[in-house]
């Protein structure tokens, strides 16, 4: 896992040194080019990051396969990270408040194996209070998404 | 002597009653995000910073400083009755204060822990006050090549005295700089590493990377550790507290040595989660009963809340008279300076001494508010950790999307969250320091042009940077510090050094 990370941080560290080496690191006339900072920042990740995979690849840096994440461990985490995605997308659609209320109610009823009646309720009263506390309150518009299906409350 | 009369002033402008709510707001949000794992000072005062933007200056940032107390006094209240730290620098605190709550001495460690903090914060202040227009006045002086020498000593001092491998911390401070390059180049205008996407026009707000950094990684992070947590009671009454307090002063030696500890670190930008290991060890090392420091003695709380909250305090004296934060959250302040149109550094304390002189006395005000209303209130803060997780963790993702909203109003930058969330998580795991990530991505524009000018005014020969006495000896230091772990090796091959038992359960911060 070290070395692939690494490995993956010098990738990115190569395309940035690309991209800055077409845009011109040298010195020209006006003084450094856009590249020129750029160009060495990356230079560093690259050599940075290699020495990473060495030492991981000659067992140096002390942190294995193994002990990175357990089985268990990795599951309750992407219990928690796919949901949040799927939440993310939900709020593209239908906008922060109705999405937040859900993913809240179905947080609660899925992980913390609460009664329906709980979670949601305590979903929708959370959510009301943000919709009070940002629009009304701060007046602060949140994003209402792509069908906007609390249009009819007129914020 | 004008100084003095200017923080009187200072005073004046904190003591209305709308700043005094605002105090007041701050301080109960910053416990209450102190004493929550997965939320911290850092990202804590990122969501809440948009909200302030239609606020005038001086309210917010006393409104967002406040917060910042709270939380370095709220993650004790974790530590020592939950065993878990709600923010990384009270770690150390744990040490002695959980076996002190399990003997049933909850409360005298929670004054002693409060009592603490808070002569570490007011030494730090006071310290502030006295250098402060010291330092700006010096910095006036300062020009391009003293500024890039100013934060390369900066960054090479993460190398030199940060924790872990060396090349890890130069990863992620790169990576800070490589991504604060998006967008577009304010020199010559060109779009840079853009890879064609319009949306990374503007680049990334580091609010953004903060958000997902530590919020959402740390909430990843608290769910490999389960759901439930299982603390002890906490009861404050008066009798505990007056006599938690006669017992302290016996070791006003280990308050004069955490806080000069906590101050030193703070300013350098080691940070306050070092300050408070580095404290931890050197009571333990210096104490009369040393031996028994892990089974539950007050000086073990006391050392190093002491210097966590010294160092917290003391890393905004860069912050405001060079523009340069000493810990993430000091550069999220920054950031909130910046939009709300204020440059920070030296010409701060000439042009805005209202807003400079508001928040050193703010800082003084809010610490001595934050004692009374932890004091006070430690049984309703206990009782927030005992909602359980399976609540909290999803209205603190809400809360994060919500902030992360609110910054520039897109809603691609809740995207964005997701993935720094996601390289938050790893790199944590891989013990890949954040803090130099966030304060390269602060910093990057900044460090950058100064570079630029330093060059054009030398023609592109780098040893502008040893021009003169000033700007050769803070370069010569800040490479010093970038081979300090070289130079170290070397030392210790000639000398073995004896190995740090304490250094292991240090969080790479």
């Amino acid at each position: 896992m070290e070395a692939i990370v690494a490995a993956v941080i010098f990738l990115c560290g190569a395309v940035f040194l690309y991209q800055s080496y077409k845009l011109g690191f040298r010195w020209a006339i006006e003084g450094p080019q856009s590249g020129f900072f750029p160009f060495y920042v990356s230079l560093i990740i690259c050599v940075a990051s290699a020495s990473v995979v060495f030492g991981a690849l000659r067992g140096h840096m002390g942190s294995d396969e193994e002990s990175f994440v357990e089985r268990g461990q990795l599951k309750q985490v992407l219990a928690v990270l796919i949901p949040a995605a799927v939440y993310i997308l939900g709020i593209q659609l239908i906008g922060i408040y109705v999405a937040s209320a859900i993913y809240i109610s179905l947080f609660m009823r899925l992980m913390g194996k609460y009664s329906w009646m709980k979670s949601v309720a305590l979903g929708v009263i959370i959510c009301v209070l943000f919709f009070f506390m940002f629009e009304v309150w701060f007046q602060v518009p949140l994003y209402k998404g792509y069908w906007d299906v609390t249009g009819w409350t007129g914020y | 002597m004008q100084d003095l009369s200017l923080l009187f002033h200072g005073f004046a402008v904190v003591l209305s009653p709308f700043n005094i709510g605002l105090m007041l707001l701050g301080i109960v949000l910053g416990v209450i995000i102190g004493v929550l794992p997965g939320l911290g000072a850092a990202n804590g005062i990122a969501i809440l910073l948009p909200l302030t933007f239609t606020m005038p200056p001086t309210s917010a940032i006393i409104m967002l400083s406040c917060i910042y107390w709270g939380a370095l006094f709220g993650g004790a209240i974790a530590s020592i009755l939950f065993n878990i730290p709600g923010e990384p620098w009270s770690v150390a605190t744990t040490f002695d204060g959980y076996p002190l709550a399990q003997k049933g001495r909850a409360g005298e460690a929670l004054t002693a822990s409060f009592t603490s903090s808070f002569v570490g914060a007011f030494v730090a202040v006071v310290m502030i006050t006295f250098l402060a227009p010291i330092i700006a006045r010096f910095a006036l002086q300062f020009g391009p090549p003293e500024y890039f020498a100013v934060y390369l000593l900066t960054f090479c001092s993460f190398v030199g005295m940060g924790k872990g491998s060396p090349a890890k911390i130069l990863v992620s401070m790169m990576i800070g700089f490589a991504l604060s390059t998006v967008g577009i180049d304010v020199v010559t205008g060109q779009l840079r590493l853009t890879f064609g996407f319009t949306s990374l026009m503007k680049g990334f707000d580091f609010l953004i990377a903060v958000i997902g950094l530590f919020g959402i990684g740390e909430i990843l992070l608290s769910m490999e550790e389960g759901l439930a947590f299982h603390g002890t009671s906490a009861k404050i009454n008066p009798k505990v507290v007056l006599e938690t307090w006669k017992k302290l002063p016996r070791y006003w030696m280990t308050f004069v040595r955490s806080t000069i500890i906590g101050c030193w670190m703070g300013i350098t930008p080691g940070g306050a989660t070092p300050a408070s290991f580095m404290s931890y060890g050197a009571a333990k090392k210096f104490s009369k009963d040393g031996d028994r420091f892990g089974t539950g003695v007050l000086e073990g709380v006391v050392a190093p809340e002491t210097a966590a909250h010294a160092a917290g305090t003391s890393a905004l004296l860069p912050m405001i008279t060079l523009g340069i934060p000493g810990s993430p959250t000091a550069a999220v302040l920054l950031g909130g300076l910046l939009i709300w149109g204020l440059q920070p550094g030296p010409l701060l304390f000439a042009e805005k001494p209202d807003f400079v002189w508001g928040l050193i006395a703010s800082m003084y005000l809010g610490n001595v508010v934050g004692l009374i209303v932890v004091l006070s209130l430690v049984p309703l803060f206990a009782g927030i950790l005992r909602i359980p997780f399976s609540i909290i963790a999803p209205v603190i993702v809400v809360i994060c999307g919500i902030g992360a909203y609110t910054v520039n109003n897109a809603m691609q930058d809740i995207w964005f969250m997701l993935g720094f969330g996601v390289i938050g998580y790893v790199f944590k795991k891989l013990n890949y320091p954040l803090a130099p990530l966030v304060l390269a991505l602060v910093l990057g524009n900044n460090a950058e042009n100064a570079f630029r000018q330093a060059m054009l005014m030398s023609q592109g020969s780098l040893s502008i940077l040893w021009s003169n006495g000033l700007v050769g000896g803070i370069t010569t230091l800040a490479l010093i510090m970038l081979f300090w772990p070289l130079i170290s090796k070397l030392i210790h091959a000639v000398r073995p050094a004896r190995p740090d038992k304490l250094a292991e359960q240090q969080p790479v911060d």
